[in-house]
Order: C-alpha cells, then structure tokens, then sequence
C-alpha cells in the first residue's frame, strides 16, 4: 500500500510538469498581452517594455517557464496585472468553489445514489421508468439553461432566495448553484448507480447473503451498495475536478467570485499568471483526487489489493 | 409623487449647476440622506491608482473619491472650476495655477499645491509603469522623467513648480489653449502624502478628496464607499454611500435588479434592451454618451491607400445601413453617426450633425458605382476584423458585412473576421498586421473636440491605429491648439475634422449612448457624458 502511493506520487511528477507546460504554452500563444493594457490605444513604448519586464515578458518562453517554476516551488505565484497577487487572489477564489464543490458533490451522493438504488431494485417500474425519464431531461438540457431558468423562478418570480450570491458566499446562498452544477452529474451518478446495482442484484454473493437470512437492509447497504459504488466513485472523483475548474458557466450565472470567474478574466486579460497558476492547482486536485479514488476502490472491493 | 420629486430634482439640479450650492437634506418628504445603495461595477483592469485607471469601472470609484482642479459638469460635460480658484495664461504656454483654499483629504491632510505637482511627477514618472503617463505628454521635461527608451534622467518635471502654498506654474512645451480643460481627467487629480509614504496600504483602501470615502474593499468582489461628512466641496453626497458589487456577467446584475437585490445596474445587457420598458418603466435611462464607434483602415497597407482609395473607403461607408443596425441590433441604444465627434459636446463644443453628408448615409446604388470608379474592393472583397470577447460586436459586424455584400450585389465582398481576446486584438493592431477594416471604438477622455480628433488622426498619435498620415490635417490641428479663442479654436478642428472627412480616413458609424436601470428606492439617477452614473446626486427612500 505505501509503496503504491509513493509510485503513484512519483507518477505525478511528470504528469504534472507536463500539464503546467502546455497550459504556459497555450497562454502565451495568445500573443502579447500588455498591448490590451492600454484600451484602445497603443501602450506608450517606454512603460510597454517596463511592464514586460516586470512580467518577465521580455525572456524567451523557456526560460519564464523556468522561472515561474522555480518560484511556484516557493510558493511565489507571480502577480496578475490589477498588481494583485495570484495567491492572494487563489486565497478568495478557491474556498468558494471549494464550498461550491462541496455541496454539488453531496448532492450527487445523496440524491444521486439514493435514486439510483431505489430504481435498481425497482428495475422497470413506474418509479423506474420517472426517473429515468427525468434524468434524460436534466442530461439534455445545458446547465446554462437550468440555471438561468431556475435563477428567474425561484429568485425573482418567486423571490424565495437572492438570485446572485453575495461575495462571501456562505454555504445556503450556494445551495441553489450547487444543485444546477450537480444537476448533469447528478443524472449520471443515478444512472450508473442504478445499472451497477441491477446487474450486481442477481450476483451470487448477494443470493447468498440473502439466503443467510441478512435482514433486507443489511443485504442492500452492506453487500450490494458497497459492491456497486466502484462505478460512482470513479465518476464522483474525476468530477470533483470538472466541478472545480468547469464552474465558470454556473459561476457566472450566479456571480459567484470563485476559481471559474477568476479563471475567465485571467483568459479575457491574457494574464499568463493567473490562468497558469489556477490551472496548476486545479490539476494538483485532479491528480489527487484521482489517487483517492485508486485508494477507495480497496476499501469498497475487498478482491483489490495493492502492493 | 415621482413627478413632483422629478420636479424638484431638476430645480436642483439647475441651482447646483448655476450657483454649485448644495441641494437636499432639507426634509425633502421620502427621501433617507443616511441609506446606502448597491450599485453594479467590473474589477478595475489595473491598480487604482489615478494615473493608471483608464477604464470606466475604475473611472467609477476615481468620480467618487476625488475632487480635481476642474470637474465636467454631469449635464453638459463642461469643463468647471473644481478645486481650481483661477487657472491664468496670457500665451497658452504658461499657466499659472492657483488652488482654493479650504479643501482637504479624507484624513484630514490639507490639499495644497504639492499635492497636485506630487501626484503629476508619480504618474509621468516611467519607474512607476503608469498607464496614463502619456497624458503629462505636453508638460515641459516630460521626456527626461519618460524617454522612449533607457533610464529616465529625472524624477520631476521641470515644467512644474510650486510657486506657493497654494499655487504652482505649468509650463508646456506647446501652445495648448485648451489645457485647462483637460485637467478634469483623472489622471490630474491631487495625492495625499499617504499615497507615496505607504502605497501598499493606500492602494489597499485609497484616501481620496471626494464626497465618498472608502470604508472596505475586498478586491474582486465588492467596494464599500461612504458619505464623507466633512466633505468641503459644494457637491456633497446625497445619499449615505454606495456598495459597489462586481458583477462577472450583466445579465446578472439585471436579474439581480428585477430581484430587488440591486438597486442600481448601469449597462442593461443587448439581450434585455427589448424588455427594459416593460421591465422597469421610467425607471430606465439612455443618454448619449461620448463614446463612438468607426471603422478604421490599414493605411500602412497600400492596397488602401492608393488614389481612389478614398472613393471606395466613402462607398463602403455608403454600403451601411446605419439606421436599421442601430434599431434592430442595438434597439436604438446607438445613434447612427453624421460626424466624427460625439453629441455631447454640443453645438459650442464642435458636434455638427450632418458634417459627414451624404457618405454617411444609406445610398447603395451610389455606393457600388463609388466603389467601381476608386478601383474596386482590394483584392475583390474586404475583412473586417474585431474581437469577439465583449461587447455585441459579432452582432453588429455580421450586419454590416450584411449591408455590403447586399449593397455589391455580391454574397463574398465582405466578411467578418474575429479575434479572440481584445488584448489579442489591440496586439495584433499594434504591430499592424490588420488585413482590412477594423474595428474602432473610441471612449473620450475629456469632452473636447481635440480629444476626438488628434489623438486618433494626428501623424504618429497613440491612437492612430490606422497610420493615416495627412499635413493639411496636422497643421490645422496645431492651429487650433496654438488658438487661445475657444470659438476660433473649435471651428479650426472642424476644418480639421473636413479633412478627415473628404479623405474618409475611418468610417463613422455610430455614437454610443450610456444606459442605466435602478428600482424603486432610487430617484435623481444621472448619467454623465462618460456613462458613469452620477452617484453623489441619487437620491435613497
């Protein structure tokens, strides 16, 4: 087990030097951003080539990859150009999205597995056959959609909460966007949970569970549940990153000021800091969050071991 | 009820512009001079600071919290003395600047002249990477503290000199008759000593001269600002502060209006342009603004700019249907542009309607044969070129590309060609690299002809994006400037302007109006010539 995580650990490195690399890459290709400094006019040439300096522009792209390497393993993550630091702006902007997170992912648990149990053991009845219907609705229908729609409604039709959330975001204002970015995976957690259930139903260590005479409950939770959640985990943890870093559309529909707002204005501004920086935290969460996910699979599968 | 208070709001309004007196707090029925309003902003692009904010939301915050020698009148966007006791010249060259007494900083800190001949050296000083810097461009010894290229030499500028406790001189390196005016800009206004003993903090929660102060600021997300009590000027705030709330998304901030969960949102997305009557009844407001929007040419490009370049360049501008753009895309939120100033300066201030004539208006017959006598399209078509990241210029573009290749009979002559960030857009525009038309809008600094024309046509000016070059142009420019008659002066730009006219150096297309929404709370809710919002003069029930 400590040998699989120190490879897995070691596995990250490349991976993660890779990501940085490329995102460095695409940013720059963009072209030079200090000219839309300036609006509509040209940047005098004196500050232009001060402030290209200060951003460390003015070097071939290898060597401000270097730098900026260098200076993340310090915890320097540069200065977007408002003359805010990238950390001081990742320090405001993740703990949102992180709450944010939090609560799309507890619904999809919640919600989402509770669905999908109730209809696996209900395979082709009319609960079934609603949910499934209704899953196929919340898939198709971009989350744009839904929230705007769901935005009009309950905010100002109805006026039961703040159509926008206010700039601390505390956990009941985030309730409502947490809902529409876990709507789509929500659906899905439904739907495999639900397969993985069905099929895991007629296996032969459930029959015998059963035929131990296992109260129903102790049967469902403790044996099929538990052998069917290899599917959902897989897809709650390579999520848990999409939510992260793709919240830009629920973000902006709900002003939240979190890591997909920061990350929008990074790519309009071209600010290479911000949108490396971000990025790279974002793919650290994936990495991680994709070695939980390796790490679960032997608890919930006691067949799967690593060495 | 509201038209009473209407009522009453215009007598204020002219009493305050006649006399500068103070108006309201004096039991005015509904109205609470304590309550705060929320009102919607963007995050500033660049550090707050006066000298490096040349965009409208940090442009916002500057109007709240500073006070400069002169101030343009909300209305007419007239340029007043402000903080200005007198500003005397008898060459347009030297100016004598004496401050008024009696105004301070929100600290406490008195205003002096230093503090204005401090703040002007901060911001044309190159060591401290000011956007606006260029705008210190005509005081003397400007190119010692910011040479083109290398070390500055200097730190302060020999054209300034403090003369007196509240006096300082200005020397030019030109005639500029029309300097004082400009002194309104941002980027002119005083700094305290906190400003440059502790930048960090200041900049953290800046300390103005202004009717509001700043009593929080979480960057990014909200700005709070208060009615300062002791404020000295005649402009005092009517209100007991406002909450700036950043807003990602305008469509946000409208929903967010409707909810009652904003008070004030000052650019009605397009999308709800057709609602916003309905919406919000009187409740909403579009007034020209000095902003304006032209097509530009690559005249470093010899396909353009060749003999009977011009004529194709007119019939092009004959080819847009303005009207039917700004009514359809635009819901007349835009006026079709007849010259290439803006209506806010006014008759006095240089706008003539019609200047343009008949090549800016709708003519496609005249416009194909046009085309025809000056060579035809180069290459047979044209690209407009924009970015797509803001704005409704994909909307607008496909439009007028639609009017052309309608008016050519020909489905190819034109086609849009995005870019996809601005800062993209402005790059590749700097290194000249446009293959046609593009895009060109033009926010005025301070609401002056000169301001609509030098900076954009001049030989070599920084917003000459086009390169078009032409002496006639030049020397009229520097006739007016050198003219100390501000009638004389205006009537030489409009000569100018002629100029521009008969080569059409860029197309006008149309003047760009300032809209805002508030809800029921509000009243006295304004918009200046720039589209900010006045906010010292609303009005909190």
């Amino acid at each position: 087990m400590g040998r699989y995580v120190v490879r897995r650990l070691l596995q990250m490195i490349p991976v993660f030097i890779g990501a940085t690399l490329l995102i460095f890459l695409m940013v720059n290709v963009m072209g030079d951003p200090i000219a839309g400094l300036c609006g509509e006019r040209r940047c005098d040439p004196a500050t232009a080539a001060r402030l290209e300096h200060e951003f460390g522009l003015d070097e071939p792209v290898w060597q401000q990859y270097l730098t900026y390497m260098g200076n993340v393993f310090t915890g320097d993550f540069g200065t977007a150009f408002n003359g805010q630091e990238v950390t001081e702006l990742m320090s405001t902007a993740f703990p949102v999205t992180i709450r944010l997170t939090l609560i799309a992912i507890l619904f999809e648990v919640v919600i989402g597995v509770t669905l999908g149990v109730v209809t696996g053991l209900r395979r082709g009845r009319p609960v079934d056959t609603g949910v499934l219907l209704f899953t196929l609705v919340v898939i198709s229908v971009p989350t744009f959609v839904t929230g705007l729609l769901l935005q009009l409604l309950l905010g100002v039709k109805w006026g039961w909460i703040r159509p926008s959330v206010s700039s601390e975001a505390p956990f009941d204002e985030l309730i409502l966007p947490g809902l529409v970015l876990a709507s789509v995976s929500l659906a899905y957690v439904t739907r495999l949970t639900r397969t993985s259930i069905a099929e895991n139903r007629r296996s032969d260590y459930v029959r015998t569970a059963v035929a131990k005479g296992l109260p129903r409950h102790r049967v469902v939770v403790r044996h099929l549940l538990r052998n069917s959640l290899i599917p959902v985990v897989t897809f709650i943890g390579a999520d848990i990153g999409f939510l992260m870093g793709g919240a830009i559309v629920t973000e902006r529909i709900f002003n939240i000021h979190g890591v997909g707002y920061q990350l929008y204005q990074g790519i309009l501004r071209q600010n290479t800091q911000t949108v490396v920086g971000f990025v790279t935290v974002l793919v650290l969460v994936f990495l991680v969050a994709n070695l939980v996910v390796d790490l679960l699979y032997a608890v919930l599968d006691p067949r799967i071991r690593y060495a | 009820m509201r038209g009473a208070t209407h009522v009453r709001w215009a007598a204020c309004a002219v009493a305050v512009a006649l006399a500068a007196t103070a108006c309201g707090g004096d039991g005015d029925g509904g109205s609470d001079a304590g309550a705060v309003l929320s009102a919607s902003w963007g995050d500033p692009q660049n550090p707050l600071e006066p000298s490096n904010t040349n965009e409208v939301q940090g442009g916002k915050v500057l109007d709240m919290i500073f006070r400069g020698l002169k101030r343009y009148d909300p209305e007419t966007g007239e340029a007043k003395d402000m903080l200005a006791e007198k500003i005397e010249t008898s060459d347009s060259q030297n100016f004598t600047v004496t401050v008024r007494d009696g105004w301070t900083f929100s600290n406490g800190e008195k205003v002096t002249a230093r503090s204005f001949v401090d703040a002007w050296n901060y911001g044309a000083s190159l060591r401290n990477n000011q956007r606006n810097a260029y705008f210190f461009g005509y005081i003397e010894g400007y190119d010692q503290v910011h040479p083109d290229k290398g070390e500055q030499t200097a730190d302060t500028m020999s054209g300034l000199k403090v003369t007196g406790d509240l006096t300082f001189t200005v020397k030019l390196t030109q005639k500029f008759s029309t300097f004082p005016d400009t002194l309104g800009y941002n980027a002119f206004v005083p700094l305290p000593r906190a400003f440059f003993d502790d930048h960090d903090a200041w900049v953290k929660k800046p300390v103005g001269n202004g009717p509001y102060l700043v009593d929080s600021y979480t960057r990014g997300s909200q700005m709070s600002l208060r009615r300062w009590d002791a404020y000295p000027g005649p402009d005092k705030a009517q209100n007991g502060g406002v909450d700036l709330k950043v807003y990602t998304d305008v469509n946000t901030a409208y929903t967010d209006l409707m909810a009652g969960n904003l008070d004030l949102a000052d650019d009605i997305p397009a999308a709800q342009l057709k609602n916003v009557r309905t919406d919000l009844g009187d409740r909403y407001l579009n007034t020209p603004a000095g902003i304006t929007q032209t097509l530009a040419f690559p005249f470093y490009d010899d396909a353009w700019n060749k003999p009977g370049s011009e004529k194709v360049r007119k019939g092009l501008s004959m080819a847009i249907d303005r009207g039917q753009i700004t009514d359809t895309i635009f819901q007349k939120t835009r006026t079709p542009a007849t010259d290439w100033t803006s209506p806010v300066l006014g008759e006095d201030g240089g706008y003539q309607e019609g200047l343009c004539g008949d090549a800016c208006e709708y003519k496609p017959d005249e416009a194909k044969k046009l085309i025809e006598e000056g060579g035809g399209l180069p290459g047979g078509k044209v690209t407009i070129t924009f970015n797509a990241d803001t704005g409704s210029h994909r909307e607008w573009v496909n439009a007028v590309c639609n009017s052309i290749n309608n008016a050519l009979d020909d489905e190819r002559a034109c086609t849009a060609a995005p870019v996809g960030t601005f800062a993209d857009f402005r790059s590749e525009i700097t290194e000249r690299k446009m293959p046609g038309p593009f895009r060109s809008g033009w926010q005025m600094d301070y609401p002056l002809i000169q301001n609509f024309l030098q900076p954009l046509y001049y030989t070599g000016a920084s917003s000459n994006d086009g390169d078009w070059s032409n002496q006639e142009f030049d020397d009229l420019v520097d006739r007016a400037n050198r003219e100390t008659d501000t009638a004389k002066a205006v009537g030489l730009f409009q000569q100018a302007e002629k100029v521009v006219r008969d080569d059409m150096a860029a197309i006008p297309l149309w003047y760009q109006n300032g809209s805002a929404g508030w809800s029921a709370r509000l009243s006295g809710v304004k918009l200046n010539p720039f589209s900010v919002p006045v906010y010292e003069q609303i009005k909190v029930s």
